[in-house]
């Protein structure tokens, strides 16, 4: 039997606000356990939250750049349950009424266009992290993260495989990211991933029973989980079994999702208003001041590149997956002028020193203007493509300007004619066996004579010059 | 008169004139705690020492002129309101060791006032009960009567008050707990508007119910604790930033014109004859001091009672489950994993009381009931709320007994639950529809029991509470008694 796969998946993605969703505690990641706490974010008897309205301006933001209708009035509600991580017992949370409904991204299937429904986006509070000693049965709760804000988009179950999903993910990712509302770390859990997962015999309308997947801390382990919980799934229902609700865990290390909880053991989290919290009403006119402040989209972006510089879809698509290399991009075009050669060397050269030393285009070395005077050097033919290569290379090490590292190395090119007819002279003069063998149908021989002249020049002549010269020299 | 025995405006006149000091005031207050304490028991924790030293310090700024509302003044608090440093147990097992790393905004606003304070005041264990009898560390006892009950839940800071083991004290209200206990003792209890005075580290109990409110000896001392605690907080959500008029202002005004509203549903079968006449006599006071009184109906007081235990637990039941044994309070012994230890902690932590209400609360929000009863009873608060606010519309006050009978024998109804939830029948309403309430002692039992009547008014109508409650104090000219202890 042919299967579908049918996926929806809830990000969580902490907000970078300076402090918490509902005290002015500190929302860094790193610091010694529980010192960016206070009473209210301990959930101490007796304290109160107060929202950072700065969270509703963010959760705005995404709302926004994922075409959701944002709702005039929402509020919080009490999620029930016990953790010892959750200090007050309950998560503040929205339920019934979020901050935004009804919202859509465009993904890039095999070429075409695919519409993502998201559900909703609300706004809530990060639990604390437990730690468990290994030697002795004790658990240690670090705080810190409590009260950290998130957002959790909810998407529609609109994907039909792994490489959706995987591809839903990265777009949101870059949404998020792009908005400066999220860093995106999903090693340090500030983009975080569940995905429920069905298959359904193709054709058949109705949804099979789905699982929930946790624990996938990576684009890649999601991608992973998802392909095993299919084949899972598949393997079941081909062999008589059924797929049971339930949450099941990915182990990365085993490569398996393993069941976590059943539905009978769901909580029931017993959902109501937060009676501490005032619903949040939210009028055109704030919509309308921070629709004003939403940067250039990544989609949009790309699109423009394509049409405003001439370059292919691929290159849009690789310079416009980061903001701050897009950024880089502009600025380097602004100044040269030659979109294509600076989506080649930033693409290629650049991006490769920055691979290998982990780093991203905002700890880039070579400024925006060095690359633009190098690619006006290489079309003014002061050097050439292959001396760019190496005084590249001598930016990101050293940072310096093109024009300082030709001049400290003597890299300028030959292009005096006069000079070049001198070295070539000499070098026939001193190679008459070989001058010989050239004249007497050896055409291969070219290639030595050009490999003496760069010798000579120390690579510095023109190679275009050296093959015009030549040729009309060895012709005799 | 002993020093002890005076109110917050005569200390303050004697204060100002040089004639005591705040210590000697505090002397006075202690020695009467001496002498009853044992047998009233309204405190679960006194601050001798805190006394004196603030005592000090206030004699200190006397000298230099410099003296506020409260200067001097002994004021006890319920110990549901957070003090840093001081334990705080909400009186629960569960907190008897919980001691806040911070202050209640009350707390600092009445520590900024100059007051001296004296000790946490006995109440029902986290705030539910109607009798003080809930409480982990013993019942409170009526000092009219020390068989019976002080009322509740903050029955230690009415009787505090009713015994001058202080000069007024600082209670809580969710269904009553400061007007109810108030009537039962003999003193004034002023239950706020919803958001007038600050919640922040005041130990929720139900947080869409809860208010803090002062305890005093009369109506012009009720003004200058109020004078004291109302304001807005931005530490608190549903703090309202409402302008805050001077109420002492109030206190000394004439109501002659008032509209006052008798609604025909609290006047009902069942209450004692005794309250009933008090209340007939009251309504007259109210009419010769230039009131004029009116019958009104609120038809949607038959719920409220209902309304009230299905939304206070529920909200209880969320708030009160930070009590896991993790971090602070109480912690359960050898348990064999989290599981357990969350079981043991509760079990063992929280009386049968909060039990109860735990578990009432906990299945009205469940999955399938909630829409039955959490979304039904949010439904029916709307149409009580909505009651009072037409009424208001024709009326400046609303009279109404505090209480349906006088204070009860003790153990009399801790084995009937639903009796035990009536004697707030008449003090509930205000709390569901965050109207402000004040219950003022309107004469004795034949047998010598206190009684109060009940005045309600519309949001943040604070002033026109005191000024009918001091008009009808002045006018009823109720014999001053006082227990004899």
């Amino acid at each position: 039997m042919e299967f579908e796969t049918v996926i929806g998946l809830e990000v969580h993605a902490q907000m970078l606000t300076d402090t918490k969703i509902f005290c002015g505690c500190s929302t860094k990641f790193g610091a010694a356990p529980n010192s960016h706490t206070c009473p209210v974010c301990l959930g101490m008897p007796g304290v109160l939250p107060v929202l950072n309205k700065k969270v509703v301006e963010f959760a705005m933001k995404m709302s926004l750049a994922t075409n959701c209708e944002i709702n005039k009035s929402c509020e919080f509600a009490r999620k029930n349950y016990f953790y010892p991580d959750l200090p007050k017992g309950y998560q503040i949370s929205q339920y019934a009424d979020p901050l935004s409904e009804h919202g859509s991204i465009l993904l890039d299937v095999n070429g075409e266009q695919k519409k993502i429904g998201i559900t909703r986006i609300h706004m809530e509070e990060d639990a604390g992290k437990l730690m468990h000693d290994e030697h002795n049965p004790v658990s240690y709760v670090d705080l810190n993260r409590t009260g950290v804000p998130l957002i959790e988009i909810v998407s529609e179950p609109d994907m039909r495989s792994p490489e959706e999903a995987t591809e839903y993910l990265k777009r949101l990712h870059e949404i998020l990211v792009y908005l400066e509302i999220c860093d995106g770390n999903m090693e340090e859990g500030s983009f975080r991933c569940d995905a429920n997962v069905s298959i359904r015999p193709r054709g058949q309308k109705e949804y099979g029973t789905r699982t929930e997947l946790k624990n996938m801390n990576s684009f890649r382990n999601v991608q992973r989980a998802l392909e095993y919980e299919i084949k899972r799934q598949q393997y079941l229902v081909e062999n008589g079994g059924t797929v049971i609700q339930e949450t099941r865990l990915w182990d990365d290390a085993q490569g398996a999702t393993n069941s976590m909880r059943s539905k009978e053991e769901a909580h029931d989290y017993r959902y109501f208003p937060d009676p501490d919290l005032v619903p949040i009403l939210v009028d055109q006119l704030w919509v309308e001041k921070v629709k004003k402040d939403l940067p250039e989209l990544p989609l949009v972006k790309r699109e423009r590149f394509v049409k405003d510089y001439q370059i292919p879809a691929y290159d849009a698509g690789v310079l416009t997956a980061d903001k701050a290399l897009a950024n880089y991009f502009e600025e380097v075009v602004k100044i040269c002028a030659k979109p294509k050669a600076a989506s080649n060397w930033i693409m290629g050269d650049v991006m490769r020193f920055l691979n290998e030393e982990k780093r991203d285009i905002r700890q880039c070395p070579i400024a925006a203007e060095s690359l633009a005077d190098m690619i006006r050097l290489i079309e003014e033919g002061a050097i050439s493509g292959k001396m760019a290569k190496e005084i590249v290379e001598d930016m990101y090490k050293t940072g310096k300007s093109p024009q300082t590292i030709i001049n400290e190395k003597g890299l300028v090119q030959i292009t005096d004619e006069g000079e070049l007819v001198k070295t070539i002279t000499s070098i026939i003069d001193a190679n008459p066996g070989q001058l010989k063998d050239y004249r007497g149908g050896k055409e291969k021989l070219f290639g030595f004579f050009v490999g003496q002249v760069m010798k000579a020049t120390q690579g510095k002549a023109n190679p275009q010059l050296v093959n015009e010269l030549l040729k009309k020299m060895l012709a005799g | 008169m002993e020093l002890n025995q005076l109110t917050i405006h005569e200390l303050q006149e004697k204060i100002k004139n040089g004639d005591v000091s705040a210590k000697q005031i505090t002397e006075s207050v202690f020695s009467r705690i001496d002498a009853v304490e044992e047998r009233v028991h309204s405190y679960i924790r006194l601050m001798k020492e805190e006394a004196f030293a603030a005592a000090a310090k206030a004699d200190e700024n006397i000298k230099k002129g410099d003296v506020k509302p409260l200067t001097g003044i002994p004021i006890a608090l319920k110990d549901i309101v957070c003090t840093k440093g001081v334990t705080t147990t909400c009186g629960s097992h569960i907190l008897h060791n919980f001691v806040p790393p911070y202050n209640a905004t009350v707390v600092e606003k009445l520590k900024d006032a100059g007051a001296v304070f004296i000790g946490k005041t006995n109440m029902d264990e986290f705030a539910m009960g109607s009798s003080t009898e809930t409480s982990w560390f013993g019942s409170t006892r009526n000092p009219w009567d020390l068989e019976r009950i002080p009322g509740g839940s903050s029955g230690g800071s009415a009787t505090a008050v009713a015994a001058d083991e202080c000069i007024a004290s600082i209670g809580s209200d969710t269904g009553g707990s400061i007007r109810q206990p108030a009537a039962l003792c003999g003193v004034v209890g002023l239950k706020p508007t919803y958001g007038r005075v600050s919640r922040f580290g005041l130990i929720a109990f139900a947080s869409s119910l809860d208010q803090i409110g002062p305890f005093t000896k009369d109506v012009e001392d009720c003004a200058i604790m109020m004078n004291v605690l109302a304001g807005y907080d931005a530490k608190e959500s549903t703090s309202v930033p409402a302008e805050v008029p001077d109420y002492r202002q109030f206190a000394g005004l004439d109501i002659k014109g008032f509209r006052i509203g008798i609604p025909k549903e609290y006047f009902i079968e069942g209450i004692d004859p005794e309250v009933t006449a008090a209340m007939k006599k009251a309504i007259s006071v109210i009419e010769q001091s230039g009131g004029q009184c009116v019958e009104i109906s609120l038809p949607h007081t038959q719920y409220c009672v209902a309304t009230y235990y299905i939304i206070a637990p529920a909200e209880a039941s969320s708030n009160l489950a930070r009590y896991d044994g993790v971090r602070y309070g109480f912690r359960a012994s050898e348990v064999r994993d989290l599981l357990d230890m969350y079981k043991n902690t509760r079990m063992q932590g929280f009386g049968a009381e909060v039990k109860r209400r735990i578990m009432i609360g906990t299945y009205a929000l469940s999955a399938g009931y909630y829409d039955a009863y959490y979304k039904k009873a949010s439904q029916a608060r709307a149409l009580i709320k909505r009651d009072f606010e037409e009424v208001f519309k024709n009326c400046d006050v609303i009279l109404t007994p505090a209480t349906p009978t006088p204070a009860f024998k003790i153990g009399e109804k801790t084995d009937d639950p639903l009796q035990m939830y009536l004697s707030d029948i008449f003090t509930i309403s205000a709390n569901l529809a965050g109207i402000p309430g004040i219950s003022v002692p309107c004469g004795f039992t034949t047998g010598g029991l206190p009684i109060g009547v009940q005045f309600l008014a519309s949001h943040f109508e604070e002033g026109k509470l005191i000024q009918v409650a001091s008009a009808y104090e002045r006018n009823a000219k109720i014999e001053k008694r006082r227990p004899a202890l």
